[in-house]
């Protein structure tokens, strides 16, 4: 007997160990009481997996669990609000002090506190640490001198941050950004342990950090078992056991697994499921919008897109495409035809405005061809839109939107798509201004704010401007917002601005994305945030 | 034969420098990797610079080709733009598409060969029909067909594998990919067996060997079958390099995290130090199968001497 007993022991063990099941009589069946583990698609991430370093969902949606920073923001309504931070105060809109909670511990023992918080800015914004995110701590004071745009750093630390006591510190900033304290939910604000930098290589292969869940085992390139984290400080604690991310190289071999009962949760819908969808799993389908927008940019570095009366054409193209008929087609309405040039997860106190983009949004074909005329006509009678055809299904729409084009304007060779190879080489022509037409251009915000919609993309030489459309009344309101402490008139700033956007048409919105997630019947309460990341915590298993 | 292995070795090295050399510009001219590792936004330009000069892409392309066949010589592949040691994902992956392509090559050596000799020996019989049209569906259905279809059936049907392969892949969970995978080419085993045999069964030697009045089963398996396989083994040989680097669509179908795979990812990422590193191994594999080949004619075939 005592024999058997061991081996059934050693079985659990391997099993755990193996596939991470729920072992041995009665716990396989846990019924809800937050042991079960969850398993979801999940895909490589490009980058090292650090706070300042992750600039894509896969890496995101881990550090969305094994982080938590001074501001969360709510998976329903977007606002920012206090995690780690007691208060953020401020008198001018420049200078902060920010105060964090007793008692936040890492995963490893180590103490939350305000030195943890500069360290890892200060980390993420040092040139020589390669940060992909270090533009975030661009408005801090003293980022010029860590990270200078030629040459070598004069700092190793950035002159704004000052820890002033355990548990507070200062931010200086270089210029007044009012909305900046609602920055500070996105995780490249995180704070870091004592131990990411005693032993950086060894904190890459099993992260630590101060969320509701901690790193297991990680496999570069095939699994990350997380685990709930018992001794977690915060009010959102992990409703589950354990979330298993597994990798996948399809998303439709993901979407087959969870028709065969093999995955729990699928958050990316491969287009080609899309008309399926519903009928495979019901009301097990999410399809929610998320903070996503597409829009089409020009290159107004080339001087035939940039004289005068070519903003006629812009706008005539615009009403040219009939974005209702594409989004419903082709992306089976899990995209929502735009009218402004945010997202609708903003809300309207947030600075979404339905319509604010007008007739030109509109389809209307008649007009079109008359706006183009009066414009001068396309610039050498035909236009290519450029994407990059590796990832995504951007030919189809790219298809679509020239089709509908051509057939508005009465010329079938009006516009061609222009199908770049690799996602690199397409970044590649965008950067180093090689774009001769319009191309495709995606945003994903940061953090849900208005300002994340406009600063980066349109503001003269920001970082996300790729167009290089640029407008000094446009600069001047963006300005004039981040300026502005009523968060109120702030926002009615920013949509002036937009509608200076809206006149010259510096870019076409096309449509809002929405996050789309597929789950078994083995989990409930499955909800997507406004990054169109599942909120893992609150999965719970039946 | 030392003096054969020895020359056949040095040809391999011009073909490596050759392969690698073509491989390396190949991904060059693709454009700045740099560009699309910050995903939909500029890189800045301070970070690319210093993230250029670190993976070595600052240099023109001649130097950098000197300085990567230098290092690997010494063992060292280079970074992955996620920050992992190309020889440690190499370490992951190979054993999985080496176990993937032992079991697709050991569908092809048991069912096509047996496949081969059955219908060699009983040609125009409805045997013989039927595996000739057999095969010429399976050569016909390109691999992605008959790989979805049958994961759709199998898998979500009938429930009898999993869709997809546990990051383990074990033995066991690689039978139906392998099959997949072995597909066409067991088909093509399955052709060149039965031309084979139906030749030399009617060759003088096989005349004498049954007049002399051995059993029919000897003279199937040691005079008939050893001198038909020549032909077999070949297209066997090479084939085990071509399933190495062809199982990306096998691999993508199910889910399996091997060679395909990373290079798949690689390409895609425009990953020059794992897209060369990982065909710098291919090509070795297509080299050491080849010579291997040529040196399975000797035993098959005595009167095959090598100079």
């Amino acid at each position: 007997m005592r024999g058997a007993t061991h081996a059934k022991w050693a079985a659990c063990a391997a099993a755990v160990a193996l596939a991470a099941t729920a072992c041995g009589g009665g716990d396989s069946d846990s019924g809800g009481d937050g042991t079960g583990v969850v398993s979801s698609s999940w895909g490589d991430p490009q980058n090292p997996l650090e706070p300042a370093n992750t600039n894509e969902v896969q890496g995101g949606k881990v550090l969305d669990m094994i982080f938590r920073g001074l501001k969360r923001y709510n998976a329903k309504t977007g606002a920012a609000e206090d995690m780690l931070a007691e208060k953020v105060e401020s008198t001018d809109s420049q200078n902060f002090t920010i105060t964090i909670k007793d008692g936040w511990k890492f995963s490893n023992g180590e103490a939350v506190t305000a030195q943890s918080f500069v360290d890892a800015w200060n980390y993420g914004a040092s040139l020589k640490n390669n940060q992909k995110n270090a533009y975030f701590y661009g408005y801090i004071d003293g980022y010029d001198k860590t990270h200078p745009e030629k040459g070598t750093q004069s700092a190793d630390t950035l002159s704004g941050l000052k820890v002033t006591g355990t548990n507070t510190f200062t931010v200086k900033l270089n210029q007044k950004f009012s909305t900046f304290p609602d920055t500070l939910g996105y995780a490249a604000y995180s704070p870091l342990p004592k131990a990411f930098f005693d032993d950086h290589a060894a904190w890459l292969k099993k992260p630590v950090g101060n969320g509701p869940y901690t790193v297991d085992s990680y496999t570069k390139g095939s699994q990350m078992s997380l685990r709930k984290w018992d001794g977690y400080s915060g009010e959102d604690k992990a409703q589950n056991g354990g979330v298993d991310l597994k990798v996948y190289t399809d998303n439709n071999t993901a979407y087959t697994d969870l028709l065969a009962g093999n995955l729990d949760l699928v958050d990316d819908v491969p287009a080609s499921q899309l008309k399926n969808v519903q009928s495979d799993l019901g009301d097990r389908y999410i399809n929610t919008p998320a903070g996503i927008i597409q829009t089409l940019a020009f290159p107004f570095y080339d001087k035939n897109w940039d004289k005068a009366g070519m903003e006629k054409v812009r706008q005539g193209l615009s009403m040219a495409i009939n974005r209702e008929q594409i989004t419903d087609t082709i992306f089976q309405k899990t995209r929502t035809p735009a009218s402004d040039w945010t997202s609708p997860v903003l809300g309207e106190e947030g600075g979404f405005k339905e319509g604010l983009c007008g007739d030109a949004c509109e389809y209307n074909a008649s007009e079109a061809k008359k706006l183009i005329e009066e414009g001068g006509g396309l610039p050498g009678g035909q236009i290519k839109i450029s994407y990059n055809a590796d990832t995504g299904s951007h030919k189809e729409w790219v298809d679509a939107v020239c089709n509908s084009i051509n057939n508005a304007l009465g010329n079938d060779k009006a516009c061609v798509g222009n199908p770049v190879g690799t996602f690199a080489d397409f970044r590649d022509q965008i950067t180093s201004d090689k774009m001769s037409g319009p191309f495709r251009a995606g945003w994903q915000m940061d953090y849900p704010l208005i300002q994340n919609f406009l600063q980066p993309l349109y503001y003269t030489n920001a970082s996300s401007n790729d167009g290089k459309w640029t407008n000094a009344d446009f600069d001047k309101l963006v300005d004039e917002a981040n300026a502005e402490t009523d968060q109120a008139k702030a926002v009615k700033l920013f949509q002036q601005a937009e509608e200076v956007l809206r006149d010259d048409m510096g870019a076409i919105p096309l449509w809002y994305q929405n996050g789309s997630a597929g789950y078994s019947d083995k989990v409930s309460d499955v909800a997507l945030n406004q990054f169109s990341v599942p909120v893992y915590n609150e999965i719970t298993v039946n | 034969m030392g003096r054969y292995v020895i020359r056949r070795l040095l040809q391999m090295i011009p073909v490596f420098i050759g392969a690698t050399l073509l491989i390396f510009l190949m991904v060059n001219v693709m454009g700045d990797p740099i560009a699309g590792l910050c995903g939909d936004r500029a890189c800045d330009p301070a970070t690319a610079a210093q993230l250029e000069k670190e993976f070595g892409l600052d240099k023109p392309v001649w130097q950098q080709y000197l300085t990567y066949m230098g290092n690997v010589f010494t063992g060292d592949f280079g970074t992955a733009f996620n920050g992992q040691p190309v020889t440690e994902l190499m370490s992951t992956a190979f054993p999985v598409t080496i176990r993937l392509t032992i079991v697709a090559i050991l569908f092809e050596i048991v069912i096509g060969i047996a496949l081969g000799v059955i219908t060699g020996l009983r040609r125009g019989k409805p045997v013989d029909t039927g595996v000739l049209l057999g095969t010429l569906v399976v050569i016909s259905v390109p691999v992605f067909v008959t790989g979805l279809v049958l994961q759709l059936l199998l898998g979500v049907e009938w429930g009898w594998i999993k869709p997809s392969v546990s990051s383990d892949a074990t033995f066991g969970e690689l039978i139906v990919p392998g099959l997949v995978l072995a597909s066409v080419s067991l088909a093509y085993v399955t052709r060149l067996t039965r031309t084979s045999i139906a030749e030399n069964k009617r060759s003088d030697y096989v005349r004498t060997a049954i007049a002399k009045g051995l059993p029919r089963r000897r003279v199937i398996t040691k005079h008939l079958l050893r001198n038909s396989l020549i032909p077999v083994v070949t297209f066997i040989g090479t084939d085990i390099g071509a399933l190495m680097g062809g199982a990306i669509v096998t691999e993508r179908i199910f889910n399996i995290h091997g060679v395909g795979f990373q290079l798949y990812q690689g390409i895609l990422r425009q990953n020059t130090q794992t897209v060369v590193g990982f065909v710098t191994v291919l090509v070795l594999v297509f080299l050491v199968a080849n010579l291997l080949v040529d040196l399975l004619y000797a035993v098959l075939d005595p009167r095959i001497r090598y100079a």
